[in-house]
């Protein structure tokens, strides 16, 4: 059967599921939007010829792909961060929000957005239209390395300390940012709200060209990480017990989320749930190995990502929901069922 | 020689917790640590064990730690911590494998089987860790060490932080029995801290007290475990009984401070 005996799904059976669901999803979401497209349209112009439609090409691959793409991306490597730090943290509560890394990311952007016209005239005029994406990123990696200095004494990542200075961090970032929403205009505030619900509606290729490497390097490297955070599980000695370098899994680790988020937060905005509901999934039906769990959570991610993606273009067709409330209204009452149905963690 | 150990010591913020030790382990020797609870039994085993820093000699059939890599190292020297606690949903059997090299896809880890039937959770193999009572999990936590050294080659270290205290009688003997045999037939030097001085009387072949973080004595059990030496040690009264086994057993007959608490209740109001 497709149980094993620990009643947990097969993997082999489980892959052939998610990948399914994962084709279809992507289907339904360059098809769907403003302009729906045929699906034999979409076919004919992933084959190379030409489509029935004239303007079913250009949406297609101007607008629909690279959005798709992103998305799936971007709620890989949310996903899988969420794995990673809970992993780390050995708490199933971790999530890429915990260390600061979405509130570093977010108050950059806003700042871009509120003090553009002012002090940072400059670097908007030295930057372009990449100077938000490219401020988000590097506030989102900036606040990474400093939590990390901050919990690094004497050569040891202290975790206990991380999560501390992550909540520090996130206090003042917030206060931050709610200085300078205090001082916005109408118009900024209205970018800045739309900005902190999350949106995949800049997706282009440009915005793709800055995130994907980043992101691309952080599923990568994740991987390698499997079998030491395994250890992890059953605390930090036991990792350097079964032989593995534990502090650099932690700093690898830590790497890996603040590149990954920072770039995800950077091209989307900010989107939770995807980093605390999908590792739990996978882990309620698959198992805790990090093996299983990394691997899963960046297909599931990237599958519901792109999911509610695609709903919030057609609920309210042709103008669309933040993603960031969609993950929220589908993720929240979700993880409650889970919570309620059964012993989550 | 599988482990010499010259002259120890370690500091934490400032203070000596382990002062001058100085210990030799041969192959297929079982040392048990003795000692009141703070004595740094425990730190010591975590310097051993490379978790703490610490100054003096430490080495493994004479090359010093510092020089093993540490992948190499895990095949040698296996460590039980006194606690671990899983909080995700890993079956025994996942956890048991932790312990194990890598090996070539879909071919049975026969160890896994063989350690999982000797320490009796064989039937528990798919539960999941966090599930399982005290005693189960220590004995899941044991046969992951186990599995870490059993076939590797050259000396090999257990070091043990109290691997029994959550078991009942009859699994402490079994699980012991496997250590012992274990040691006897492959080899694998054990250094094991254990507050049971019965066990570690029947199953040691050599007893370290430490008092203060020191070394206080070591020896045989007949030597050890002396009227003089438990009230030095523990202010414990005892009687010594030798046994026809070989082995003396030791039976508590009350610590003087509880009496004279429990006799006169104006003492603990004065304290």
């Amino acid at each position: 059967m497709i149980r094993d005996a620990a009643g947990r799904f097969g993997h082999t059976p489980a892959l052939i599921i998610v990948l399914c669901a994962a084709a279809a999803v992507a289907l339904l979401s360059v098809a769907s939007g403003a302009y729906p497209l045929a699906i034999p349209d979409i076919l004919k112009v992933l084959g190379g010829r030409e489509a029935n439609d004239p303007v079913a090409s250009l949406v297609l691959l101007e607008v629909r792909m690279p959005r798709f793409l992103l998305g799936f991306l971007v709620g890989a490597v949310l996903a899988v961060s969420g794995a990673l730090l809970q992993g780390l943290f050995r708490n199933p509560l971790a999530d890429p929000g915990l260390i600061g890394v979405s509130a570093g990311a977010s108050l950059a952007a806003i700042m871009v957005i509120v003090l553009g016209s002012t002090w940072l005239g400059g670097w908007l005029a030295f930057a372009g239209e990449w100077a938000l994406p490219v401020a988000a990123f590097f506030g989102g990696s900036a606040t990474v390395f400093l939590a990390w200095r901050i919990a690094n004494r004497d050569g040891q990542t202290q975790v206990a300390t991380l999560l501390l200075s992550g909540i520090a961090i996130n206090a003042i970032a917030g206060a931050a940012t709610g200085l300078l929403t205090f001082y916005a205009t109408d118009d900024e505030l209205r970018s800045l709200t739309f900005w902190t619900m999350g949106s995949l509606g800049h997706a282009g290729w440009d915005e793709l060209m800055i995130g994907a490497p980043f992101m691309i390097l952080a599923l990568i490297v994740s991987p390698f990480l499997a079998r030491p955070l395994d250890a992890f599980l059953l605390g930090e000695s036991v990792v350097g017990h079964l032989g593995y370098p534990a502090n650099t899994v932690k700093k690898a680790a830590i790497l890996v989320v603040g590149l990954g988020v920072g770039a995800a937060v950077a091209v989307s905005g900010l989107i939770g749930f995807v980093g605390l509901v999908v590792p739990h999934l996978v882990r309620l039906v698959l198992g805790a190995s990090h093996r299983v769990v990394l691997p899963f959570s960046a297909l599931i991610g990237g599958t519901l990502l792109v999911a509610a993606d695609s709903l919030a273009r057609i609920v309210v067709a042709p103008a669309e929901l933040p993603i960031g409330l969609m993950m929220a209204l589908i993720g929240g009452p979700f993880f409650l069922g889970l919570l309620m149905r059964r012993k989550v963690v | 020689m599988t482990l010499r150990v010259n002259d120890l010591s370690v500091l934490l913020g400032g203070v000596t917790i382990v002062r001058e030790i100085n210990l030799m382990l041969e192959a297929g020797e079982i040392v048990m640590l003795l000692g009141p609870n703070g004595a740094g039994k425990s730190t010591l085993l975590k310097a051993l064990s490379g978790e703490l820093p610490f100054q003096g000699q430490v080495a493994m059939a004479g090359r010093e730690l510092a020089d093993w890599a540490p992948s190499q190292l895990a095949r040698h020297r296996a460590v039980m911590p006194q606690k671990v606690d899983v909080n995700f949903p890993l079956t025994v059997e996942e956890v048991v494998a932790m312990g194990r090299p890598r090996t070539s896809r879909g071919k049975p880890d026969t160890i896994i089987d063989r350690l999982m039937t000797e320490l009796d959770i064989a039937h528990l193999r798919y539960r999941m860790v966090p599930g399982l009572s005290g005693g189960e999990q220590q004995r899941v936590q044991l046969a992951r060490v186990l599995g870490q050294i059993l076939d590797a080659s050259g000396p090999r270290l257990l070091l043990l932080d109290e691997c029994t205290s959550a078991l009942d009688p009859s699994h402490q003997q079994l699980v012991m029995e496997v250590i012992q045999r274990l040691a006897k037939e492959q080899g694998i030097t054990v250094l094991a801290i254990v507050h049971d001085l019965n066990l570690a009387a029947q199953f040691a072949d050599r007893l370290v007290v430490m008092q203060a973080g020191r070394c206080f004595c070591e020896g045989g059990a007949h030597d050890v475990l002396t009227h003089s030496v438990l009230k030095a040690v523990y202010g414990y009264r005892a009687r010594i009984i030798s046994l026809p086994e070989g082995y003396p057993l030791v039976v508590p007959l009350g610590s003087g401070s509880a009496q004279m608490a429990s006799g006169n209740p104006s003492c603990r109001q004065a304290s």
